[in-house]
């Protein structure tokens, strides 16, 4: 790459932060030069947290209906899936997705919700609540 | 408590191998972030189809976490000292310890669990590279090589990044070394590490790995679109592979780039024109693989007339291009090779 094409598409998903790359001046030398991000990349980038977003509000709907507990909401929340979140909770995938039934969700005891807490890093009120609609503020 | 140890923070693209060289040149030693990369040998290409991240098969252009220093330290003749704990007190307490006595130490940490993340970076990886050098009240100093300036992060935060569970969990790791030599003797480590690297890359003994990995890679794109569900994944799929191969700590085209510093360097500390050629060839194959990350995004947002085929003819096109880099290093370093360029 020619150190004056690196990419400085300024609105990607960097937020301000410049990363490093090599790139090769007029006479074929390798230097370090600061990016600010490459709109390839941030699309990319965006692709992945649109489909998070997408799955998480698939989960919201099923869990206002009763259908999924809070808690699958609380893992999308967390950008995490079924096997992130049950490696973060030492679980088996298995029984964490039993806890995606709401009847054994609330029926779990403290111990074991405090192990979703920890992995999500939530307190106990706000594991046991489906968020509000637009996903937590962050 | 404060403690703030002397150092002087450096950007890298790599946040291992920033670390790395880093922690090299801090203690007298000045090695560059591609010569600690290059000498641990840790380029590659691998598609593991059994990792899954997000459902979607682990695409990796570097050796795996850890590779770099334990690599280069052992090629060098350096002695670090890793440490793990179960109990996470207990690796805090060790961290300030370290600190107070004036050391500089590596930690690993879970990306997502950092506050000083912008939050689109913020993903969950564990196996994410750090340097602390100091304490200011509740916050940890720390040099983290993907940031341009250092960084502050309280301690509650940081416990929580070095102690997630999980895949490659870092289990409160930290390192520092314990002996760190003088000099590198370069006439002998360089051909040795390259030697190693081109062994990766043309003689894997699985199809997954190396140049013949990265035409596998192409095979199975086309694959994976005979189906229904492949289909309607696609554009997540290639935004996976680009994302792989460029974002955060790739130094661009994954890892080409910084492989491609590190052969010119090498061209240069010892004199050799075909490990300059190599560099060159090297470089050029790296444009291909942006020019990859290009055709695949606009295939996956559908504004290509490009379709599958044609990507994973860009794809073979960039193994072709590696291959011409690793026929030039063919028996680089073996004692034949030596005495012939001697002659």
């Amino acid at each position: 790459m020619d150190r004056r094409e690196t990419p400085q598409d300024e609105d990607g998903t960097h937020a301000g932060v410049r990363k490093l790359l090599y790139a090769v001046d007029e006479q074929g030398r390798y230097t370090s030069v600061r990016s600010a991000g490459w709109e390839v990349e941030a699309t990319a980038t965006r692709a992945a947290l649109e489909e998070i977003a997408r799955l998480r509000d698939e989960a919201w709907q099923r869990a206002q209906a009763g259908q999924t507990s809070p808690l699958e909401v609380h893992m999308h929340d967390c950008r995490m899936d079924l096997p992130l979140l049950a490696g973060a909770a030492g679980m088996w995938r298995w029984r964490v997705r039993r806890h995606f039934d709401p009847k054994r969700f609330h029926r779990l005891p403290r111990r074991v919700l405090d192990r979703y807490c920890e992995a999500l890093g939530l307190d106990i009120e706000r594991l046991l609540r489906v968020p509000p609609r637009e996903g937590p503020a962050e | 408590m404060n403690t703030i140890n002397e150092f002087r923070h450096r950007q890298s693209a790599h946040c291992e191998s920033g670390v790395m060289s880093s922690m090299l040149t801090h203690h007298g030693l000045p090695v560059s972030e591609p010569m600690a990369f290059g000498l641990a040998n840790a380029l590659t290409f691998a598609y593991l189809p059994i990792v899954k991240i997000g459902g979607m098969p682990l695409i990796a252009y570097r050796m795996p976490p850890r590779w770099i220093i334990s690599k280069a330290s052992r090629r060098i003749g350096a002695r670090f000292v890793f440490r793990k704990f179960r109990d996470a007190d207990k690796g805090m307490a060790a961290l300030d310890e370290l600190l107070d006595r004036g050391r500089i130490v590596g930690v690993q940490a879970s990306v997502y669990w950092l506050p000083f993340f912008p939050e689109e970076m913020r993903f969950h990886f564990n196996a994410h590279n750090l340097l602390v050098y100091g304490r200011d009240g509740d916050d940890y100093l720390i040099s983290d090589p993907v940031f341009e300036e250092p960084v502050r992060c309280p301690s509650a935060d940081l416990r929580k990044a070095r102690f997630t569970r999980g895949a490659m969990a870092a289990k409160g790791m930290l390192y520092y070394p314990e002996h760190i030599p003088e000099t590198i003797d370069y006439e002998r480590v360089l051909p040795q590490a390259i030697k190693a690297n081109e062994r990766i890359m043309n003689r894997s003994p699985l199809p997954i790995i190396g140049i013949r990995g990265i035409r596998y890679l192409a095979n199975n794109l086309i694959k994976s679109t005979r189906t229904h569900d492949g289909r309607r994944r696609l554009p997540l799929y290639l935004a996976h592979i680009v994302r792989m191969q460029e974002e955060i700590g790739t130094g661009g085209a994954g890892f080409r780039f910084v492989y491609a510093s590190f052969l010119q360097e090498a061209a240069d500390t010892l004199g050799d024109d075909r490990l300059a050629e190599a560099a060159q060839s090297l470089t050029t194959a790296g444009d291909g693989w942006r020019e990859f990350a290009v055709h695949a995004t606009r295939v996956s947002r559908r504004r290509s007339e490009m379709d599958v085929a044609g990507l994973a003819d860009v794809l073979r096109d960039c193994a072709d291009r590696e291959a011409e880099v690793w026929k030039l290093l063919r028996d680089y370093g073996s004692r034949s090779a030596r005495t012939a360029t001697a002659s």
